[in-house]
């Protein structure tokens, strides 16, 4: 909240809305995120919250609306998708880390190739990067040779080294055994008091506590509450998120 | 009394067979290098966006793998000069073994990298790589691996096509024989001589494409 009023919001998307055929993945989609803002995504599977997110980057088109990122319209221009992406950053579930290349050339590819950087100042970079997950001394090793958590930081990392604007997360604790869900989420959280700009589809409730600045609840493709973690969770105003916090809070 | 067996001919014309083997060879590994360019060229072209690209591969595959492989190259070399394109038996032979070896090589490419996860693309992608980069530099290598004993099979078969080639007159082990032949009559020591000939030039593309497999594909993958 420390931002000037008026100051042009990183993301903003209005009015958005995505077909998949007859099928409505995402209804009247209105939502702005400031610079440095924590957003967390919750609601069932099938709630459109992870094409949500897919569209900011346009992994996903959309076919009503508009999407803005950093002063950049998303249209379909090759142009558009390409000065986005390169200030977007994405972690996956699956982590998607490229199984041929060592821990530090999947971090140093895009950066090369995209950024045309000189592979000293690639590597320096991912070093930094790699370091800060904690994970520097895996660094030439291939992604099957870690474990779950470690595969996830080194995703973090990677999306790192572009030096993105704004991260966003799809489900990123979603594949790992329980054990290892806090290596990555204390990682995130790194991230958070870092400053960076997060929008992070999770079901993690106790990670939306503790750095969200506003949690936003999906279902059936439109987004039905959006509200400060405290409003949020004590004082939710819908049925549905009411029900959906029910199940998901369960034994915690 | 039987036929005597008399494999002096076959040791006097040794290094003339040897000459035969390197022309395989050498046919062999410039038709496999012109097989795996097609083959890649054509996974791209063969999953275009653009309808006239995607068909003429189709149609380019169905034609190659539906039809005998003496038919085309003798159709690059007795009729194309009708068109006013005459080639010398050597590229002949290249071309016909590349293009062949290649209608293959896509179908077999096609399926290593639609074994790939969409995961991987969408990863290339989100970090602002090209679509052609993504597929040059994330996706081909992983699909390559999966297929690779397939393919390599395949390009083992076409070395052992080659030998089709002598009927256009291209200098290659088969040829020679059929010249030795000729020339001594000793039918079985011949061909019998190049049995062992093509089984150790087997042997020997297979020990290379297990090298290339060690210092390319060796990436741990669980």
């Amino acid at each position: 909240m420390s931002h000037a009023q008026g100051e042009a919001p990183l993301i903003h998307m209005e009015g958005v809305e995505k077909w998949y055929g007859a099928f409505q993945a995402l209804t009247n989609i209105n939502l702005s995120v400031r610079r440095g803002e924590k957003i967390v995504l919750c609601g069932p599977s099938g709630s459109g919250k992870s094409t949500l997110i897919r569209c900011i980057n346009h992994l996903e088109g959309y076919q009503k609306g508009r999407i803005v990122v950093d002063g950049t319209v998303l249209s379909n221009s090759m142009k558009a998708i390409d000065a986005v992406r390169s200030e977007v950053g994405m972690v996956f579930q699956s982590f998607n880390l490229f199984p041929h290349l060592t821990i530090l050339q999947n971090c140093t590819l895009a950066p090369m190739r995209v950024r045309k950087a000189d592979r000293a100042t690639a590597e320096a970079t991912a070093r930094r990067y790699l370091d800060r997950v904690r994970i520097l001394d895996q660094a030439d090793k291939y992604p099957a040779q870690l474990s779950g958590g470690q595969q996830q930081r080194v995703a973090i990392a990677r999306a790192l080294c572009m030096e993105p604007k704004v991260m966003l997360f799809d489900e990123p604790t979603s594949a790992l055994d329980p054990e290892m869900v806090k290596e990555v989420l204390d990682t995130m959280v790194g991230l958070a008091a870092d400053g960076m700009t997060m929008i992070c589809v999770t079901h993690e409730m106790g990670f939306a506590r503790q750095v969200a600045d506003r949690v936003i609840f999906m279902a059936k493709g439109e987004i039905i509450e959006e509200a400060a973690p405290e409003t949020f969770f004590s004082a939710p105003q819908h049925q549905r998120t009411r029900e959906f916090l029910g199940q998901i809070l369960q034994g915690h | 009394m039987g036929p005597t067996l008399d494999f002096s001919v076959v040791f006097d014309a040794m290094p003339l067979l040897l000459w035969g083997c390197l022309g395989t060879l050498g046919l062999a590994v410039a038709g496999i290098a012109l097989a795996l360019v097609i083959g890649v060229l054509g996974v791209v072209t063969r999953g275009s966006a653009m309808a006239p690209v995607r068909i003429a591969t189709i149609a380019f595959i169905e034609i190659i793998r539906n039809t005998p492989f003496l038919v085309q190259i003798f159709f690059l070399f007795f009729a194309l000069p009708g068109l006013g394109l005459k080639l010398n038996p050597t590229v002949t032979a290249i071309i016909a073994l590349g293009v062949n070896g290649g209608a293959y090589a896509i179908e077999i490419i096609r399926g290593g990298v639609q074994s790939i996860p969409r995961g991987q693309t969408e990863a290339g992608l989100a970090l602002g790589l090209h679509p052609a980069q993504v597929f040059r530099l994330i996706i081909l290598k992983p699909a390559l691996r999966a297929i690779y004993p397939a393919l390599t099979g395949q390009f083992i078969m076409l070395t052992l096509t080659s030998s089709i080639c002598s009927s256009v007159a291209a200098y290659e082990l088969t040829s020679v024989a059929q010249r030795i032949e000729s020339d001594t009559f000793r039918s079985f020591e011949v061909y019998f001589t190049i049995t062992g000939l093509y089984l150790a030039m087997s042997w020997l593309l297979m020990s290379g494409f297990a090298l290339i497999s060690r210092r390319n594909f060796s990436y741990p993958t669980r």
